[in-house]
C-alpha cells in the first residue's frame, strides 16, 4: 500500500500513483509549453520549435524562441511552481483550503513595495521593482508574524492579523496610486495583476536558482508538515519541534512566494488552486510538493497562453486569466465540498 | 510512600504548572511505575490532563522538573523523547480523506530519517500495530468513514506503531459507547501485558480506572490526594474528598477490584440495607 | 435584568454624546482653519461668506454622509459577523464592494459616466446583484446557506469581479484615471444630493437590522438550538443578507469602498456592551460614525493643505486597532 524504493540501508518513499501523475503532468507541461512557444504574432510550427530547442533551428526561430518565448514560458512555469508550493505550505499550516501567502499579508506587502518603487523612483528598472516587491512582502510578513507573536504563534491568530495588516497595506497601496501620475499608476496596475510580459533570461536565472534551493527544502520539510497536519499535540508527541518547524516552513513558503512575486507580480489564484488540484490528481490527503509544483506550472503556462492569444492582438496580463480560471474553480469547490473547516 | 521504590522511568518532581497566570498544579511529585498501568483520576479541572501534558513534554513546568530516564525531559531532544514516549491526545485533527494505513504509518516518523523513509522494520511494525488493534481490514479506508470506536483504535494503532516503552493516553474513552470503551481499555491492558508498555491514562470513569489500573493517582485542586493500588486507595472517604460524592465501595464481582456505587437522591433499593451490611457498611 | 441594563444604557448615551462631539468637530475642523464662532454663526446667522459656504456646503454634507455611512458600515459589519458566526467577517465578504467597484468601472468605461451621483446608482446595482449571486451560490447544495459557504462564495465572486475590474482598468487609461480615485474611499466631494440618494436605502437597512436583533441572538447559539427556540433560520439569514446589501451597498455607493469600519467597530462595540445583538447593533450604529468621522477629521489635518482620503485613514488607524484586539483576546480557533 505504501510504496518505497529500497537499496542497502536506504529507503525512499515513492507512491506509484504520485510517480505516474507527476510524469503525466510533466509531459503535459512540456506539450503546452511547446504550444505556447509556437503561437504568437510570428507563428512557428511545433516541429520547428522542437528543432530549435535541441539546437538545430534557423536563426530567426532561434531568436524568437530563444530570446522571446522560451524565457517567458520558463519563467511562467517556475513562477507557477513556486506559487503552487507556497500555497500548499500555507494551506497545510492554516489547515484551511483557503490558506495562501495572502494570509500573512505577504501579497499585499509585496504590492505595496512594488508600487512604492514605481511611484517614488522615476523610470524604475524592473529589477528595482522586483526588489521593492520582495522587500515589501518580507517586511509585511515579518510585521504580521511579530504582531501575532504572543508566546508563540498559533495559526488562527496569524490568519487574523494577516488579514488585518493586509487590508491596511492594501489601502496604503491605493493611496499611492492616487498620488502617482497616470502612467506610473498604469504601470503599477499592470504589475499588480501579475504579468509575464517581457520576461527574459535575466528573470529565468534568479527564479531557477531560487527554486533549485527552495523546492528540495520544501520537500524535506514536507515531512514535518505532514505531522503538523495531525494537530500540535500529536505532532509534538511524534518528535516535531513545533516552533522551529513552523518557522522554517513559513520561511520557505514566504521565500517561494517572494521569488515568484519578484518575477511576475502577484499572479492571482495559482497558490490557491494548485494544491487542491494536485491532491485530487494524486489522491493524497495531505501536502504533495512535486505534483503541486507541476500543477502550478501547468496552470500558469496555460493561462499565459490564453492571455496572449485570446484577445489577439491585445495581450492581457496572465493574472487575469488565472483569476478567470480560478474563481469558477473556487465556486466549484464550494458546491462540491460539504465538509470544510470554518474560515 | 512505599518503602521499596519500584523502578520508574517517568517522574515529576515538585512541578508547578500554570496557564498564563492561572496556577493549575502546585508542587506536585509523582513517580510512574514501569511496566504497570497507572490511572489519573479526579474531578473536572483538577489538573489531571494538565499533569499528563506536562509528563508528555507538551507543557513546561514553571518550577520543578519532569524526568525521563533520569534526564530532565525538556533537555532531551524532541525526536528522542518521541522514541520513548507515545501520546494519544484528547483531540486531534487529521487531513480529510487520509487513509488508515497512512495515518498509522506516520507514527513511525520518530524512527525515520531523510534516507530511511520506509524501511522493512517500519512496514512490519505498522502491520503488527494494525493487527493488534484489529484494524488491518480497514487499512485502505479513509478515516472519515469510520465510527468513533474504530477511529480511536486507529489512533491507538498509530501510537503502537511508534513502538515506545511508555504510552500516555488522555481520556481515551470519551465519546465512545460502552462496548467500545471496554474494547479500547482491554486493548491497552493487552499492550501492557504482552509488551510491558508502561501506560499512564487519564480516565474520568472511576470504576474503569479501578478495574484496569495497577496504580491509581487521585487528584484534587492540583494536588495528589492519594497514590497507590486501587484496593488500598479507593474508599468511600476518598471518593467523597476527591469528587464530593457520597457512595459505598464494594468489590467488583468480576474483576475483584473496588466498585464505587454512588448514592443517589431518589431511589433506594428494597433490601439495600442488607446489601450495605454485606459490604460491611 | 435591570441591573444589567443600566450600564448599557449609560454606555449608549455616552457613545451618542461622543458622536455629537465628533460631529461638531467635523464641522469645525478642516483643511482651512475656520474659527469656531464662525462655524456656529454659519448656521444661526448665515451671510454667504466663503467660510460660511465651506461649512454649510462642504463640511455639513460631508459630515452627514459620514454619519450615515459610518452607521451603515458598523451595523453591516455586526450583521455579517453574526450571520457567519465569524469574528473576522466583513461586509466585503458578500462581494458587495467588489460588485460595486465593477459596476462603477463598467459605467466609466462603457458609458463614460463621470459624476459621483451617477456612480451611486451603478454601485448600488452592482452591490445588489453581487450579493444576490453570492447568496444564491452559497445556498446550493444541502443545508442551505451556511456561514462557510456564504464566505467562500463571496470570496470567489469578489476575486472574479476584482480581476474583471483589473482587466477593464488596464485596457483603458482614462478609466483607470477615474477609477483609482473612487476606489480609495473618500468623503470629500460628496454633496447633499448624494446624501439624498443614499439615505433611503441606509435608513431602511438600519430599520431592518434593528428588527433582526432577537433572531440573530438565537442564531448565535447554532442552527439547531435556534430552530428549537422557534427562529426561522433561513428567513433570518435572507433578511440579514438583504440588510447588509442595503447598508454596505449604499455606503460603498456613496463614498467608495471603505475598509475596517465593518470589521473593527463590532469588536469595539462588543467590548462596551457584550454580545447581545439587540444592544450590539445600536452601539455599532453609534460607534461606526465616531470611527469614520474621526478618521476623516484626521485625514483633513494630517496633510494640510491637502487631505488624505478617509479610506486610507480607516485602514491606517483600523489596522492596528484590529491587531491589538486580536492580540488581546483569547481567540478560539476559527
Amino acid at each position: 500500500m505504501i510504496g518505497a524504493l529500497r537499496w542497502r540501508g536506504i529507503s525512499v518513499r515513492l507512491e506509484r500513483r504520485m510517480v505516474i501523475a507527476s510524469l503525466l503532468l510533466a509531459s503535459l507541461l512540456v506539450v503546452v509549453g511547446c504550444w505556447s512557444i509556437s503561437v504568437g504574432d510570428f507563428p512557428i510550427r511545433i516541429t520547428e520549435v522542437v528543432r530549435t530547442l535541441i539546437g538545430r533551428g534557423t536563426s530567426s526561430s532561434e531568436f524568437i524562441v530563444g530570446t522571446l518565448r522560451l524565457p517567458r514560458v520558463l519563467t511562467g512555469a517556475m513562477v507557477g511552481a513556486a506559487f503552487g508550493v507556497s500555497g500548499a505550505i500555507f494551506q497545510s499550516l492554516a489547515r484551511n483550503p483557503l490558506g495562501s501567502p495572502d494570509v500573512i499579508g505577504f501579497t499585499f506587502g509585496s504590492a505595496l513595495g512594488a508600487v512604492l518603487v514605481i511611484v517614488a523612483v522615476e523610470g524604475a528598472s524592473s529589477v528595482a521593482v522586483s526588489a521593492g516587491a520582495v522587500a515589501g512582502g518580507l517586511l509585511t510578513a515579518l510585521v504580521v508574524f511579530l504582531c501575532a507573536w504572543r508566546r508563540g504563534v498559533q495559526a488562527h491568530r496569524l490568519v487574523l492579523v494577516g488579514i488585518g495588516v493586509g487590508y491596511a497595506v492594501a489601502a496604503l497601496t491605493n493611496y499611492l496610486l492616487t498620488q502617482a501620475n497616470i502612467s506610473d499608476a498604469q504601470r503599477a496596475s499592470v504589475w499588480l495583476t501579475g504579468s509575464l510580459n517581457g520576461r527574459s533570461w535575466e528573470h529565468v536565472r534568479p527564479v531557477g536558482a531560487g527554486l533549485f534551493v527552495l523546492l528540495p527544502l520544501a520537500m524535506w520539510m514536507g515531512r514535518s508538515l505532514r505531522l503538523l497536519e495531525l494537530g500540535d499535540d500529536t505532532a509534538a508527541a511524534l518528535g516535531v519541534r513545533l516552533g522551529r518547524a513552523r518557522f522554517g516552513i513559513v520561511v520557505v513558503g514566504v521565500g517561494l512566494a517572494a521569488l515568484a512575486t519578484a518575477s511576475a507580480g502577484p499572479v492571482a489564484f495559482v497558490a490557491l488552486m494548485a494544491p487542491p488540484i494536485a491532491r485530487r490528481i494524486v489522491h493524497a490527503p495531505g501536502i504533495t510538493i512535486v505534483p503541486t509544483a507541476l500543477v502550478g506550472a501547468l496552470l500558469t503556462v496555460s493561462a499565459d497562453l490564453m492571455a496572449r492569444r485570446m484577445l489577439a492582438p491585445l495581450e492581457l496580463p496572465v493574472g487575469i486569466f488565472t483569476a478567470v480560471l480560478g474563481a469558477p474553480y473556487l465556486l466549484w469547490l464550494l458546491t462540491r465540498e460539504t465538509r470544510m473547516g470554518a474560515l | 510512600m512505599t518503602a521499596s521504590h519500584p523502578p520508574c522511568r517517568l517522574r515529576a518532581e515538585a512541578v508547578c504548572l500554570a496557564y498564563d497566570a492561572h496556577i493549575v498544579v502546585d508542587d506536585l511529585s509523582l513517580s510512574i511505575p514501569d511496566g504497570k498501568v497507572t490511572a489519573i483520576v479526579g474531578a473536572n479541572a483538577c489538573g489531571k490532563s494538565t499533569l499528563l501534558r506536562a509528563l508528555a513534554r507538551l507543557l513546561r513546568p514553571t518550577s520543578g522538573r519532569v524526568l525521563l530516564d533520569g534526564e530532565e525531559i525538556h533537555r532531551v531532544k524532541t525526536k528522542e523523547v518521541a522514541r520513548r514516549l507515545g501520546l494519544l491526545p484528547q483531540s486531534s485533527t487529521c487531513p480529510p480523506g487520509i487513509l488508515v494505513a497512512d495515518l498509522v504509518a506516520r507514527g513511525r516518523s520518530p524512527h525515520q530519517r531523510l534516507l530511511q523513509q520506509w524501511s522493512v522494520t517500519d512496514e512490519d511494525t505498522v502491520r503488527d500495530a494494525l493487527i493488534a488493534t484489529e484494524t488491518l481490514d480497514l487499512a485502505d479506508r479513509p478515516i472519515d468513514e469510520l465510527s468513533g470506536g474504530q477511529r480511536q483504535r486507529v489512533w491507538i494503532a498509530m501510537a503502537l506503531a511508534q513502538a515506545t516503552p511508555l504510552l500516555l493516553l488522555d481520556e481515551p474513552t470519551t465519546f465512545l459507547d460502552i462496548a467500545h470503551q471496554i474494547d479500547v481499555l482491554d486493548l491497552v491492558a493487552d499492550l501492557n501485558q504482552t509488551r510491558q508498555t508502561t501506560v499512564v491514562m487519564v480516565l474520568h470513569d472511576l470504576n474503569q480506572a479501578c478495574r484496569y489500573a495497577d496504580h491509581i493517582v487521585a487528584m484534587r485542586d492540583g494536588r495528589i490526594v492519594a497514590d497507590g493500588q486501587p484496593t488500598e486507595v479507593i474508599t468511600s472517604e476518598l471518593v467523597e474528598e476527591v469528587f464530593g460524592l457520597e457512595c459505598i465501595v464494594i468489590t467488583d464481582p468480576l474483576a475483584g477490584t473496588p466498585l464505587v456505587v454512588p448514592r443517589i437522591r431518589h431511589r433506594c433499593a428494597t433490601g439495600a440495607t442488607s446489601t450495605l451490611s454485606l459490604a460491611g457498611v | 435584568m435591570a441591573a444589567r441594563r443600566s450600564p448599557r444604557v449609560v454606555g449608549l448615551v455616552l457613545a451618542c454624546t461622543v458622536l455629537v462631539l465628533v460631529v461638531v468637530t467635523s464641522l469645525a475642523v478642516g483643511t482651512r482653519s475656520i474659527p469656531f464662532g464662525t462655524v456656529v454663526r454659519s448656521f444661526t446667522d448665515f451671510n454667504g461668506s466663503t467660510d460660511h459656504m465651506i461649512v454649510r456646503e462642504l463640511r455639513l454634507p460631508r459630515t452627514m454622509i459620514g454619519v450615515l455611512v459610518g452607521s451603515a458600515l458598523g451595523v453591516a459589519g455586526a450583521l455579517m459577523q453574526a450571520v457567519t458566526r465569524n469574528p473576522l467577517a466583513d461586509p466585503g465578504l458578500l462581494g458587495v464592494s467588489a460588485g460595486a467597484s465593477f459596476a462603477v468601472v463598467l459605467a466609466i468605461f462603457v458609458l463614460g459616466i463621470g459624476s459621483l451621483s451617477a456612480y451611486v446608482w451603478f454601485a448600488l446595482a452592482g452591490a445588489a446583484a453581487t450579493s444576490v449571486a453570492v447568496f444564491a451560490l452559497g445556498s446550493i447544495g444541502r443545508g442551505g446557506a451556511n456561514p462557510v459557504r456564504l464566505a467562500l462564495a463571496g470570496a470567489a465572486l469578489s476575486a472574479l469581479l476584482g480581476s474583471c475590474t483589473s482587466a477593464v482598468v488596464l485596457l483603458d487609461r482614462q478609466t483607470l484615471d477615474q477609477y483609482r480615485f473612487w476606489v480609495v474611499g473618500s468623503l470629500s466631494g460628496r454633496d447633499m444630493a448624494i446624501v439624498g440618494q443614499a439615505a433611503p436605502f441606509l435608513l431602511v437597512g438600519l430599520l431592518l437590522a434593528f428588527a433582526l436583533g432577537r433572531p440573530l441572538n438565537a442564531l448565535a447559539l447554532g442552527e439547531d438550538a435556534a430552530r428549537a427556540l422557534g427562529t426561522r433560520v433561513g428567513l433570518t439569514r435572507l433578511a440579514t443578507v438583504l440588510a447588509v446589501t442595503l447598508l454596505a451597498g449604499a455606503a460603498t455607493a456613496a463614498c467608495g469602498p471603505v475598509a475596517f469600519i465593518g470589521l473593527t467597530v463590532p469588536h469595539l462595540a462588543r467590548l462596551a456592551c457584550g454580545a447581545d445583538q439587540r444592544w450590539l447593533l445600536p452601539f455599532s450604529a453609534a460607534l461606526g460614525p465616531v470611527m469614520l468621522l474621526s478618521c476623516d477629521i484626521l485625514g483633513r489635518v494630517i496633510a494640510r493643505p491637502a487631505e488624505v482620503q478617509v479610506g486610507i485613514m480607516t485602514a491606517v488607524v483600523g489596522g492596528p486597532i484590529f491587531v491589538a484586539l486580536v492580540r488581546r483576546a483569547r481567540m478560539a480557533p476559527l
